[in-house]
């Protein structure tokens, strides 16, 4: 079955990648199931929610509006790419950009792909295709600026920032 | 993902005369783009079409250029970088301010000029622009080339003069000369339909199309023509009614979309006086 369709190669996290699958197959279909990357989730699939965002030639995509076709030699990043250690991950968890988890590898990677040192009007427009249901936003504008802010990242520690972060976003849940 | 892919087709063409050829004598196929609203359509069950043109790859179909005072946009230059277009924001700031509110980063990435006009949206965010701005939309086969007046493309509720072997190539845009406005009304900033979009230059003659308020965008001339000739505002306002015909549907009220009408048409004449 899976003979009948041409090889797709692309480049996945830095590493050659080869899939043979129906050229239709969506991109976010691709990674979770052919490559195992289940970091990149899927909320609509249609490309209103930005939970399944990955970074395609350097831009912010939706993995679910992507045929797999349309790869061919393109450079592919997920979530797992940033291997659990780019600043924007720890800044995320530090500052309280995290609650159910759903959004945050979109959301991050939507960052990401703002490239360093964005307004925070570039973080608005540049993450209004992500939505999130648990944090209002704020928490997540917040990890953003912040994972920007070395000087303020070196001179509080970082469990009082943890809790702050923690005690905010609890605030905002008991208006809603 | 509710379809099936597996009953779909798709044919990849290494060049826009294969893709051409391909349209011609294995047709009907539907071409692929940016695919944000084709995964939506299949989705939904709203597209029933499936065989598929990749025409991604085809390099031919980007790109931005100038020519004596016309703008030629390649068929599969995305909103993106309709955006980043130094060219475009000075000459044709409308359609920056249109490309800027469809979807957001994401869809932007991927949307694309050509795919806004094929996919035929009477609420496409560009298509009051092409509309204002007198756009030509070139339109190949394996053995022509046309161009069609934009306000002229359409002939229906997402039909249009597109042949089934003809592909959307480019869109031209002569010098737009006079003050150019856009507004989009919809539920929040990103990744909303509108509710009515306008579009408005104002020449001495001015151009002004309305999307989200009848079949297809529309060019309200008798408006437009009122205006010229010195009418009020209010009695523009009331022609102006005559000229939209907008429904009642899940975005919005039919009543409501001729009132925001009436008021853009308003902050169009402020604006731009």
């Amino acid at each position: 079955m899976t003979a009948a369709f041409r090889p797709i190669a692309f480049v996945l996290n830095g590493a050659s990648k080869s899939v043979r699958v129906h050229p239709l197959k969506r991109l976010l279909d691709v990674l979770r199931e052919e490559c195992g990357l289940t970091g990149t989730k899927e909320g609509c699939g249609e490309g209103e929610c930005g939970a399944c965002t990955v970074i395609v030639n350097g831009q912010a995509v939706n993995a679910c509006l992507v045929p797999v076709a349309q790869l061919a030699g393109a450079k592919v990043m997920t979530i797992e790419g940033l291997k659990g250690r780019h600043r924007l991950q720890r800044a995320f968890a530090e500052f309280g950009g995290a609650q159910c988890g759903i959004c945050t590898p979109g959301m991050i990677l939507a960052a990401v792909a703002l490239g360093p040192h964005p307004t925070l009007e570039q973080v608005r427009t540049g993450l209004a295709g992500n939505i999130c249901r648990c944090t209002g936003y704020e928490g997540i504008y917040r990890a953003i600026r912040k994972s920007e802010d070395s000087v303020a990242r070196r001179s509080r520690p970082a469990g009082r920032l943890a809790k702050a972060g923690r005690q905010k976003t609890g605030d905002r849940r008991r208006k809603t | 993902m509710r379809t099936a892919i597996s009953p779909l087709a798709l044919r990849q063409p290494r060049s826009l005369r294969d893709a051409l050829r391909m349209l011609r004598d294995e047709g009907p196929l539907t071409p692929l783009a940016g695919c944000t609203d084709v995964y939506v359509g299949l989705n939904f069950g709203t597209l029933r079409d499936q065989r598929f043109l990749n025409i991604w790859g085809l390099d031919d179909l980007r790109g931005i250029v100038v020519g004596g005072d016309v703008i030629r946009i390649g068929a599969l230059t995305t909103f993106a970088e309709v955006i980043g277009s130094p060219l475009v924001r000075r000459r044709l700031p409308m359609l920056v301010a249109a490309s800027r509110e469809i979807g957001a980063v994401q869809i932007q990435n991927r949307g694309t000029l050509g795919g806004n006009i094929a996919n035929g949206s009477p609420a496409g965010d560009t298509l009051p622009v092409l509309a204002a701005a007198e756009a030509l939309v070139e339109l190949r086969s394996i053995d022509w080339t046309r161009k069609v007046p934009f306000v002229d493309f359409y002939t229906g509720y997402r039909a249009s003069v597109r042949r089934p072997d003809e592909l959307i190539t480019a869109v031209e845009f002569p010098r737009v000369g006079g003050a150019q406005w856009f507004r989009k009304v919809g539920t929040r900033a990103a990744q909303s339909i509108s509710k009515v979009v306008m579009a408005g230059v104002r020449s001495e003659h001015p151009r002004i199309a309305f999307g989200s308020v009848a079949p297809t965008v529309v060019r309200v001339r008798r408006t437009e023509d009122a205006l010229a000739s010195g009418a009020t505002l209010a009695e523009a306002q009331r022609i102006l009614q005559e000229e939209i015909s907008p429904i009642d549907d899940i975005r919005s009220t039919a009543a409501y979309r001729r009132h925001v009408a009436a008021n853009l048409l308003a902050h169009f004449w402020t604006d731009t006086r």
